[in-house]
């Protein structure tokens, strides 16, 4: 048996298609999930993929934060379920306050597509176990809204509680504060970072590298243990 | 037709780039003496009926909840006077 996992379409997303195959090169089951849908198909984890949902008119991720297949994630991610959402996925993971702070503009005001490296702050999360902590990744990140911004406050919680699961290297992309990459909610089961892991799974395209693989290989592990 | 406007900023402490590039800008076209220019959203709602407490209420949550993020972004909510209106559409 293995775990399946859904990949919530919206209009405007771009990677379900890419999410959907990284599930299957880790070894679990990919499930098309559709905004207008409430029902999760009983899946036992959903990644919010990238892309431009809604345009990202009035805020990135504002609008798609309202459809109704997100009631259904709000409310079972608070109950436990594991959710992952990636670039446009983490700014409606915001917007639906599952994980603290907001996205913005990139400083410099342009879109950027570039190999990133990070550092795995947090490999305790349901998504990051199979990295370890201090581990150096290279990601792409394509993004036009990028920067995570969060009161003082909550930046210095964060930081406290070990919430900053992945940190920018070498070069801050788009003015987050802390160089903060990606956060995880409290429990551990909501992640949201602005790269995309999806598109580093396979040797033979992209960076070359499969440094993204080890959050689906992560998952899997962590819903067949269980 | 009553028509209620909702201002939203950005909060005060959160760097605003595109404002920033507008601030730039001005010099380079003979605008002198602006040190700061801030750049905002401003949603015009026509409203049908009166718009009495109630309605002002529902519009507040409405700004509170979904035109503004409040992690991030300040708002105001505001009746515009009906000669006002009038005087716009003219």
């Amino acid at each position: 048996m293995t775990a399946r996992i859904g990949v919530v379409t919206f209009p405007g997303s771009l990677d379900d298609r890419d999410t959907q195959r990284a599930i299957r090169v880790a070894g679990a089951e990919p499930v098309a999930l559709w905004h207008k849908d409430k029902s999760l198909k009983q899946v036992d984890a959903v990644v919010l993929c990238g892309g431009f949902s809604y345009g990202d008119y009035l805020r990135a991720g504002a609008i798609a934060r309202f459809s109704p297949v997100m009631d259904t994630v709000i409310e079972q991610a608070k109950a436990g379920l594991p959710v992952l959402g990636i670039c446009n996925g983490f700014q409606i993971l915001t917007e639906a306050h599952l994980l603290p702070g907001g996205m913005l503009g990139n400083d410099h005001l342009h879109f950027i597509c570039r190999d990133q490296k990070l550092r795995v702050e947090n490999a305790d999360t349901a998504w990051t176990t199979d990295y370890t902590a201090g581990q150096e990744i290279h990601i792409p990140l394509k993004n036009m809204d990028g920067r995570y911004v969060a009161d003082r406050y909550t930046l210095d919680e964060l930081e406290a509680e070990g919430r900053v699961a992945f940190r920018y290297l070498d070069f801050n992309p788009n003015g987050s504060l802390n160089d903060i990459a990606g956060i995880t909610n409290e429990a551990g089961n909501v992640v949201g970072l602005m790269p995309h892991p999806e598109h580093a799974v396979e040797s033979l395209i992209g960076t070359g590298r499969t440094d993204g693989l080890p959050f689906f290989t992560s998952i899997l592990k962590k819903l067949v243990n269980a | 037709m009553a028509r209620v406007v909702v201002d939203v900023m950005l909060k005060p402490e959160i760097l605003d780039p595109q404002g920033q590039a507008v601030q730039r800008a001005l010099p380079r076209l003979g605008f002198e003496g602006i040190s700061d220019v801030r750049q905002g959203k401003r949603f015009e709602l026509e409203v049908d009926g009166p718009v009495d407490e109630a309605a002002l209420a529902r519009i507040h949550d409405l700004a509170e909840s979904f035109l503004a993020n409040t992690v991030i972004e300040d708002f105001t909510v505001r009746v515009e006077s009906e000669e006002a209106v009038a005087e716009a559409v003219k």
